[in-house]
């Protein structure tokens, strides 16, 4: 059994089961397919939240980002963690009190406008466009690098996929398909992740190895990756060269950019009751802290893995018999170049460049660093050939990176399509609308989106800026959704023209501020207060907060039966419809 | 679940719940922000197991305490429910 059929049997196994829970969790009305009837059970949506939550970037890149950032890689770590408290603590609850299908439901309802609904249409469009190209590209390279399927046709087989399970089932069927998602996720993930913290620190649990010796030593692991990296001019591991306002703005970014996401919030729409999205928020944060506790630990494992295997180690050529070849480098007494490094250098993931010609590879920093290419995501991908898993698991893990991308992939898709049947046809355009007519559109604008996302992934080797506006998503969400569904819920006297003024005072400033500086002028020194625009967001979030109260102060306070609705929303269990137009669109 | 309102003290719940949500991000700041960034070099001065604390707290201890965060929230959301006899 070859690593290709393994591969395969996973890659299959897995997409069929994703199928036919599709085929089982049909959605047969607008209620099934935006919220899964409201009846998920919390545990069950926690799981989900996760799958939906944890992209391509989570599962492959965030390990291999920690390893060469060191403490600098912190920000995502409590970035995207920590923006579940606020999810928890802020939001859930109260939107689910709130009771209807997407975020800019309640932003047009609670600023009674259709001014800002639109506007919150604009920012959840945005915000999930860009972020599905990349799951999309994501596919492809899964696609490509391990099963040998041209780029474009492996983001056709992953976008059919998706179209089964979105269009058919809804948000029903992708609650059930993130469910088998995420276990196959977690398992990919910390199976290796336990056998590499057992080959370098002897403890089975990654979290423990993080903090333990270095298996027969006297030395801990991180104080010993400390000198390695220092010992090759780079930085020690526990530093960063990012400034501590910049680390704060980051973290902040992606904490309240997190709790803005609206394909995070709408999944907190489909449990029963307030109390169930609050435990639910929690279960969520479990399942992502078991992969996200883990993945710092993988970082420094890997990266100490890395330079001991690799560094002075004697190249063996591609032409060469690798096995006899290794032998003899052995038998002189030196080290071969690991032969899972030869198969990573075939995919062009890692490369090495022999400058000084003495046939050793040096891994260092500066000039002399002959290990020319090195992909982040080659830590995740390699470790279960680096602790000699076998093949099985090695396959295991590309299904889970398939299984990370398209769970992500899927709840941003209903975001698009119910932003698109639901809020523009229903709310805003076409308002006398029937329930099996816009479940139609739905089905209809789901199709639409999977296809345009699939072409905007196919031509992200043109778009080549795609890795750089995941950074407009975290910072749109933080400055133009949250402040207003937090200050909509929190500030009764919060109206419809202070609400209208944040957004767009977050949305402008924002995407000015990342396109400026990540297009234009590229220069570090001239950005402001030496924030980055990935922590820009945090920043303006802020200024639209403080645009949107002193508007609001200055504008008459929104009339009273949007104040009884804010009231209801806040007290579990007394929400009653306020308007005409409220208890007609009141799901049952 | 109409005949509700009147009875329960929605402003008095209400207080109680604002007050709970802001000490608890209290903490979810000082582990995050505080350990974790603002006073980490103070924090390395301690270890944990070979890991410097404010280190640690960055990469891993925060995420702990936000998940006991989340579900001290619930506990303490369920009694205050109860305590006024509201969502039920």
């Amino acid at each position: 059994m070859g690593l290709d059929f393994w591969t395969y049997f996973w890659v299959v196994g897995t997409f069929g089961t994703y199928i036919a829970i599709a085929l089982w969790a049909r959605a047969g009305s607008t209620n099934d397919f935006y919220v899964a009837g409201h009846d998920v059970h919390p545990t069950v949506n926690g799981m989900a939240t996760a799958a939906d939550w944890m992209s391509a970037a989570s599962f492959l890149s965030m390990a291999g980002l920690i390893a060469f950032l060191g403490y600098g890689g912190s920000v995502y770590l409590m970035g995207w963690t920590g923006g579940f408290v606020l999810l928890a603590l802020l939001l859930a609850p109260f939107l689910r009190e709130f009771g209807k299908f997407t975020v800019p439901d309640f932003v047009g309802d609670r600023y009674y406008s259709t001014a800002a609904r639109l506007i919150a249409v604009i920012c959840a469009l945005f915000v999930s466009f860009t972020y599905i190209a990349g799951q999309m590209k994501g596919v492809g390279v899964a696609f490509s690098g391990f099963l040998g399927v041209e780029f474009n046709t492996g983001i056709m087989v992953g976008m059919a996929i998706v179209f089964v399970y979105a269009v058919l089932g809804g948000m029903k069927g992708i609650t059930y398909t993130q469910v088998a998602q995420y276990c196959v996720m977690i398992f990919a993930y910390t199976v290796p992740a336990i056998f590499i913290s057992l080959i370098i620190t002897g403890n089975p649990v990654p979290q423990l190895g993080f903090i333990s010796n270095v298996r027969g030593e006297d030395v801990a692991m991180l104080e010993k990756l400390n000198t390695v990296v220092q010992d090759l001019g780079f930085q020690e591991y526990t530093q960063t060269n990012k400034t501590m306002i910049d680390m704060f703005a980051i973290t902040g970014a992606l904490m309240f950019g997190t709790a803005g996401l609206p394909h995070v919030i709408i999944r907190f729409f489909t449990v029963s009751s307030p109390r169930a999205a609050r435990v639910s928020a929690g279960w969520a944060l479990v399942f992502i802290a078991l992969l996200y506790t883990t993945a710092p630990a993988v970082a420094s494992f890997a990266r100490l893995n890395f330079i001991d295997t690799v560094n002075e180690s004697t190249y063996v050529a591609d032409d060469a018999d690798y096995v006899a070849e290794a032998a003899e480098i052995v038998a002189e007494g030196g080290k071969p170049i690991p032969e899972w490094f030869k198969d990573w250098e075939r995919t062009g993931l890692l490369g090495v460049e022999d400058k000084n010609g003495d046939g050793v590879i040096q891994y260092r920093a500066g000039d002399e660093n002959e290990v020319t290419k090195l992909d982040r995501d080659i830590f995740v991908m390699a470790n279960p050939s680096i602790a000699n898993l076998p093949d099985w698991v090695i396959g295991l893990v590309v299904a889970g990176g398939l299984a990370a991308a398209l769970s992500t992939a899927a709840g941003l898709l209903m975001v698009i399509s119910s932003s698109i049947s639901h809020d523009l046809c229903r709310r805003t355009f076409f308002t006398s609308m029937s329930d099996k007519d816009e479940l139609r559109v739905a089905r209809a604008s789901a199709a639409g989106a999977v296809i345009l996302a699939g072409i905007m992934g196919m031509n992200t080797a043109k778009l080549g800026f795609v890795a750089q506006v995941v950074a407009f998503a975290f910072g749109l969400a933080a400055a133009s959704l949250f402040p207003v569904i937090v200050l909509g819920i929190f500030w009764k006297r919060m109206n419809r023209e202070g609400a209208i003024a944040s957004m767009l005072t977050g949305l402008v400033s924002t995407f000015s501020y990342i396109y400026y500086f990540k297009f234009v002028d590229t220069d570090p020194v001239n950005w402001w207060f030496g924030v980055s625009p990935e922590g820009i967001g945090f920043l303006f979030m802020f200024v639209s907060l403080t645009v949107g109260v002193v508007v609001a102060l200055f504008t008459p306070a929104p009339p009273q039966e949007v104040q009884d609705l804010v009231e209801d929303i806040r007290v579990p269990g007394t929400r009653r419809p306020h308007g005409a137009g409220d208890a007609a669109q009141m799901p049952s | 679940m109409s005949q509700l309102p009147t009875e329960v003290d929605k402003k008095g719940y209400w207080r109680a719940v604002v007050r709970l949500t802001l000490s608890l991000l209290v903490i979810w700041f000082a582990v995050s922000y505080g350990a974790g960034i603002l006073f980490r070099d103070l924090l390395d001065n301690f270890s944990i197991g070979g890991a410097p604390l404010g280190f640690w707290f960055a990469q891993n201890g925060a995420i702990y305490v936000f998940v006991v965060l989340i579900f001290y929230y619930c506990r303490a959301m369920n009694r205050l429910e109860k305590k006024y006899g509201v969502g039920v």
